[in-house]
């Protein structure tokens, strides 16, 4: 068994840092901060590189297959017997394997920052909000506990809130920050009834007893789980939609993806880390770890391949059309992950079945490595330039050497280009697609061809196009060793990490899966990406009318594109004119008006009430006398002939 | 430990204060007191766990019992039991935060402090009561104070919402009373003993008529819609300790009555009227929801995400699970913690901005960055975010009411799910407007948080991380007594699964 | 000459009482009313002694009764002068309807 103590360090060390910057860093820590930050999290790096080491060589294997370890186990809170939250950590291939990604990346954004958000006013705070939120994805992948991980889930959300706000006194910034907070909120309401559901029919919150009782078939758990229906449909595959409407919020899914092109208000270094390369794939991590009792759940399971699909083809779409390099990068972002969700859909649990889970799951480690390195990348353009707009670039490769260099090689990786990380982890992807559902296969096939298309369309406009006249001077250059040396070192994993054998350490059971390259089968996504290439070529390496010419062709088409398919509208209509018109306004004038009307009305009608019968209170003695009198005279009158 | 002490304290330090000339000696004895009152609070939690661990399981604790009038059985009787350590915690934390932030009022200093230790006594007699009638007692103790201190130190329309909140609360408390003698009544020895009430079997028709009663009496107090409109007018106009008082302790007296007299002493009623109470407090945490997202005061913004979270703990109370009542609880104490807190924040903002219009503030985060940290913490606790109380006692909540596997309890547990995210909107709304975005003409020589201030801010913020961190012991003091409730609503039940 | 029955005492004392009513209900003087009052008082005394008399010969309450009210009556007719001349030094008057500050 590993040493529980420097386990929970990794994510404790981020904490730390948290803690330390958050209250003293103003005062103290100034200029410091960045260096502390980056320390506690090298060293949660190396354990995390020794765990993986540990795990996946060590005293993970048992006669062949992976267990799902727990080394740490803490009682939080009590619910009731069965029901308790226990803080833990278990560690399986994927969590193993998100250790590594998570600490890896963060640190290359921890380094990375150290020059890109030198001089920020609020420096130490910065570093500590990339603490919380390393801390809170780490203790994400580790989660022994379904809801452990919709703790961290929330407090993933809120560090991501933390840090698109970051720039908080522009007002795009705040508006973006609230949009991500609210929308991955309301999917996580989904998520949070998913749990209610399943923690019912299980009888427990821990994850291996919750997979264990909803997926052995003699278990009675899942049968009541099964048996029990609610509109037709079963208990289970409620309770495992719901928990991926959750994923598909954080993961930026169709329909629930609107917040993450505007969570690009954040520094890029951000975009990186959380929206790129970690937190939004945490959807995925999500049904990955509840991948055996997603497929207990065939309609559960084809609505996973569907939301994915069509949020990868949705999203190619759009990023075609961006001017933005961040935003193009967000649809990007959500094109692959989607790539990562349906390849979950399309895959079955254990042995050969479960190709698809290995590609997500490689996918997911390869596209962490190119997308992290595209957005650094990106981070130093828009540093060099100032500015977002593709309008202002090109022509840098002269002046931006390496980051062109490291940017190319992203863009291969992601285009599927051999021998890059993403053509081996796409290929996957794509035969397991293909092994269980065409349809999908060539929608996803033609997905490629435009991802190719969008990126280099993004590269040519950076790094080619027209040329690039220095304004004034461009005293920092490319940024220099700190900003540099990430790129460098992603630019290594986004180039070999294809040749990792995942399937030996990932799969749907923890048994070795050998994925076997089927030469004949690559060639159509190769020569489509290639074609897409070599299109956006065409269309950008030198100033040329022909895009506009393409757009106004395809006029409808390209304006809805652009303006993404009006999702932001439509979203704009339902919360600003159903909810609060319709919904928030009728309840603050009920309110006022029904409810605190009545008590008004109460005491009203009091005051009138005794405002009339006051006059009978005349001060007249004898007036007072005679209703003395007539009372006597009514009661005597009742008691003898009424009340005998 | 003599409990009596929790009575005699706030006493004492009420008397010291009307003694005094100073107003500077008055606000130390009155900070003084109310600190030695939270150490006492505190005693009593440690000497109560000790007694427990020691295997002490009588249900009530450090039991005292005077004859005060043996004529109607009327006795002098206090113990404790979990659920009345953790609303005395609340009180001593709330009490000498309110007390911290009031620092600087200038207007009849001496009477302000002496009603703010006359409220906390009542509290914290009734807190401790088990003989309704002095339980009754302290209850309006409570309520007169907190008239003077609307009327007297509030600012808008003071003298309405003062009234108001009087005549509202007066109202509650005769039903209160009828119900009381109602089931005084009822017994064969006449008595007001809650013990004694609640082992004798209270027939059901007097149940029936008794539980609705006492039920609607003290749901007044804690805001039960529809008799919740007190709550914005009287937080509004009340001053910072006043409002910090009224939401985080007298809201918390009647959801306590609610549930140790009304439910725990007839289980019946309790149960026939359930799905009432469900229905209400359903309505409550959406419905005041949507209404906290149209307003534009901050404190009125407060004050009705106070109606939904309070709610919840209706919610709990309804659902007559153990787990749910736990949540309802945890979630009395970590709304009074969190509502004592914004309160507290907002009065800071408001002594500097002078305005509590939320659209005429912006980027105060550049001038206030304490302030507006706090706010942040408190805002996300009050939207439910893990690690700070609001979560615990929510989900809490949530998790306990799911056992109830009939689709009606279903419904209502997803419609209450909702209000996170509503929740979330305005409370989103509340920050972005004043904390985030430029900063606005006139704010740029606002000055940060006191000593007294952040003292005060630091010490409920202490008291919601406890919560939110380490949620197990207050859990583990809260539920074996509400597990003595719900065993006396289903005697043979294991739990409904 | 016919002996006086517990009838004639009865229809004394009736009569007696209504007129008290009226005067006390018609007069504005003030020390009208209080005779008025005592023409109240006396006819329950009346009362009291006729019953006595008639139905309980061989017992003394309604006499007792009667002293009491004797002295009651004394004493109020006391405080009431008091009052009235109160009444008269404030408002220079003794009319009952200037006496009218409790209106409303």
């Amino acid at each position: 068994m590993p040493n529980a103590t420097y386990i929970a360090l990794i994510p404790l060390l981020p904490l730390a840092a948290f803690i330390l910057l958050g209250i003293f860093g103003r005062k103290h820590f100034k200029n410091s901060a960045g260096i502390i930050g980056t320390f506690l999290l090298l060293v949660s790096t190396a354990l995390a590189l020794y765990t993986a080491y540990g795990y996946f060589f060590d005293y993970g294997k048992v006669n062949g297959v992976y267990q799902k370890l727990i080394p740490l186990q803490y009682n939080w809170l009590q619910f009731s017997p069965g029901l308790s939250i226990d803080i833990g950590i278990l560690l399986d291939p994927i969590s193993v394997m998100m250790l590594v990604v998570v600490t890896f990346i963060s640190l290359m954004v921890h380094i990375y920052s150290l020059a890109y958000m030198k001089g920020e006013e609020r420096f130490p705070t910065y570093y500590a909000f990339l603490g919380l939120f390393t801390f809170s994805m780490l203790g994400l992948v580790v989660s022994s506990n379904i809801f452990q991980m919709y703790i961290f889930w929330e407090l993933v959300g809120v560090s991501s809130f933390l840090l698109i706000g970051y720039y908080y006194d522009r007002p795009s910034a705040v508006a973006a920050c609230k949009k991500a907070f609210i929308v991955t909120r309301f999917a996580d309401l989904g998520f949070l009834i998913g749990i209610l559901v399943l923690s019912f029919y299980s009888g427990t919150l821990d994850f291996n007893t919750l997979i264990q009782r909803l997926t052995s078939p003699e278990s009675s758990e899942l049968k009541t789980a099964v048996a029990a229906s609610f509109l037709g449909v079963s208990a289970l595959t409620w309770g495992v939609v719901l928990v991926f409407i959750g994923g598909a919020g954080k993961s930026a899914m169709l329909p629930l993806h609107i917040w993450l092109p505007d969570a690009m208000e954040g520094p890029t270094p951000v975009s990186a880390l959380i929206h790129a390369a970690t937190m939004v794939v945490a959807g995925v991590f999500l049904v990955a770890r509840l991948f055996p009792v997603f497929s207990m759940s065939a309609p559960a399971l084809e609505i996973v391949s569907y939301v994915g699909i069509s949020s990868a083809l949705f999203a190619a779409i759009i990023a075609c059309t961006q001017t933005d390099i961040k935003r193009v990068l967000a649809y990007s972002t959500m094109s692959q992950i989607g790539f990562m969700m349906f390849a979950l859909g399309v895959s079955g649990s254990g042995g050969e079945n479960g190709l698809g889970f290995t590609a997500s799951m490689f996918h997911l480690f390869t596209h962490a490595m190119f997308k992290a390195l595209l957005f650094l990348g990106a981070g130093a353009v828009i540093h060099f330039i100032h500015s977002n707009e593709m309008k202002d670039m090109g022509g840098l490769r002269k002046y931006m050497p390496i980051t062109h260099i490291t940017f190319l090689i992203a863009c291969l990786a992601i285009a599927g280009v051999p021998p890059f990380a993403g053509f081996f982890s796409k290929e996957e992807i794509l035969l397991a697609a293909y092994q269980h559902n065409s349809f999908i296969y060539w929608i996803a096939l033609i997905t490629s061809g435009l991802t190719a298309f969008y990126m280099f369309r993004l590269y040519f406009n950076i790094f080619w196009n027209k040329e690039h006249e220095p304004q004034g001077e461009h005293h920092h250059g490319e940024g220099g060793f700190a900003m540099m040396m990430p790129l460098l070192l992603l630019a290594v994993g986004a180039a070999a990490a294809g040749f990792i054998p995942f399937g030996h350490f990932v799969s749907s059971d923890g048994a070795a899966l050998e994925s076997e390259f089927h030469f004949q089968f690559s060639i159509a996504p190769v020569a489509l990406g290639l074609m897409g290439i070599f299109t956006a070529m065409w269309l950008y390496k030198t100033k040329n009318n022909k895009p506009d010419k393409i757009a106004v062709s395809l006029n409808g088409f390209y304006k809805a594109a652009y303006h993404k398919f009006y999702f932001d509208e439509l979203y704009q209509l339902i919360t600003k004119k159903i909810i609060f018109n319709l919904i928030g306004r009728p309840a603050a004038w009920i309110d006022k008006n029904v409810v605190d009307g009545f008590v008004n009305a109460t005491g009203s009608t009091t005051q009138t009430i005794s405002e009339k019968i006051k006059g009978f209170q005349s001060g007249k003695v004898q007036q007072y006398a005679i209703y003395f009198l007539a009372g006597v005279i009514a009661l005597a009158v009742l008691f003898i002939y009424v009340w005998k | 430990m003599n409990l009596t002490l929790l009575i005699l304290l706030p006493l004492l330090t009420a008397i010291t204060i009307l003694l005094l000339r100073n107003t500077a000696q008055v606000k130390w004895v009155a900070l003084t007191g109310s600190t030695l009152q939270l150490i006492l609070a505190f005693y009593l939690l440690f000497v109560f766990n000790n007694e427990r661990s020691a295997g002490n399981t009588a249900q009530m604790l450090f039991e005292l019992q005077y004859n005060w009038f043996p004529a109607w059985h009327i006795s002098f009787h206090l113990g404790v039991d979990g659920i009345s350590i953790a609303m005395i915690l609340l009180t001593a934390f709330v009490v000498v935060a309110g007390i911290l932030v009031s620092w600087n009022i200038t207007k009849m200093t001496k009477e302000y402090y002496f009603l703010l230790i006359l409220l906390s006594m009542g509290a914290y007699g009734f807190f401790v009561s088990l003989d309704l009638f002095i339980l009754f007692f302290f209850l309006e103790i409570a309520v007169i104070p907190k008239y003077l201190l609307i009327g007297i130190w509030g600012s808008g329309k003071k003298e309405y919402a003062a009234n108001k909140l009087a005549l509202m609360l007066m109202g509650g408390s005769a039903l209160v009373l009828v119900g009381l003698l109602g089931l005084y009544f009822s017994t064969p020895e006449r008595s007001f003993d809650l013990l004694a009430l609640a082992h004798f079997n209270i027939p059901i028709e007097t149940q029936m008529i008794c539980f609705p009663l006492l039920f609607v009496g003290f749901g007044v107090f804690g805001g039960l819609f529809p008799f919740h409109t007190w709550v914005p007018d009287g937080h509004s106009s009340a001053p910072t300790a006043g409002s910090m008082f009224l939401a985080g302790i007298s809201m918390k007296l009647g959801a306590y009555g609610c549930l140790r007299v009304a439910t725990y002493i007839m289980p019946e009623g309790a149960k026939e009227y359930a799905n009432f109470i469900i229905i209400l407090s359903t309505i409550a945490i959406l419905y005041g929801a949507f209404a906290t997202m149209m307003q534009k005061d901050l404190k009125y913004i407060n004050a009705y995400s106070s109606v939904s979270h309070c709610g919840f703990v209706f919610l709990g109370i309804g659902m007559l699970t153990k787990t749910a009542m736990t949540g309802a609880v945890l979630q009395m104490v970590s709304h009074g913690l969190m509502t004592a807190l914004f309160f507290a924040v907002i009065g800071m903002i408001y002594e500097r901005s002078h305005t509590r219009q939320v659209n005429e503030m912006g980027g105060l985060l550049k001038v206030m960055p304490f302030i507006v940290s706090v706010l942040f913490i408190v805002g996300l606790c009050s939207l439910g975010l893990p690690g700070l109380s609001g979560f615990v006692a929510e989900m809490t909540i949530f998790v306990g009411s799911w056992q109830n596997a009939d689709t009606f309890h279903r419904v209502a547990t997803i419609i209450a799910c909702m209000s996170i995210v509503v929740t979330a909107v305005y409370i989103l709304r509340a920050i972005g407007q004043t904390a985030m975005g430029p900063l606005k003409a006139g704010f740029e020589n606002l000055t940060d948080a006191t000593w007294n201030e952040k003292l005060a801010a630091i010490l409920l913020v202490a008291g919601i991380l406890a919560i939110g961190l380490a949620p197990s012991w207050l859990n583990n003091l809260i539920s074996p007594a509400t597990d003595i409730i719900t065993q006396k609503i289903f005697p043979m039940a294991i739990g409904v699964k | 000459m016919m002996e006086p029955g517990l009838y004639h005492l009865l229809f004394i004392s009736g009569a007696l009482f209504f007129i008290g009513v009226f005067g006390f209900f018609t007069r504005r003087n003030l020390v009208t009313m209080l005779m008025s009052i005592e023409l109240i008082l006396n006819s329950v005394n009346l009362n009291f002694i006729a019953f006595n008399k008639y139905l309980w010969p061989d017992k003394m309450d309604g006499l007792f009764f009667a002293i009491f009210i004797i002295a009651i009556a004394a004493a109020e007719a006391a405080v009431a002068i008091a009052i009235i001349i109160n009444l008269y030094r404030s408002h220079g008057s003794i009319d009952v309807e200037s006496a009218e500050e409790l209106k409303n």
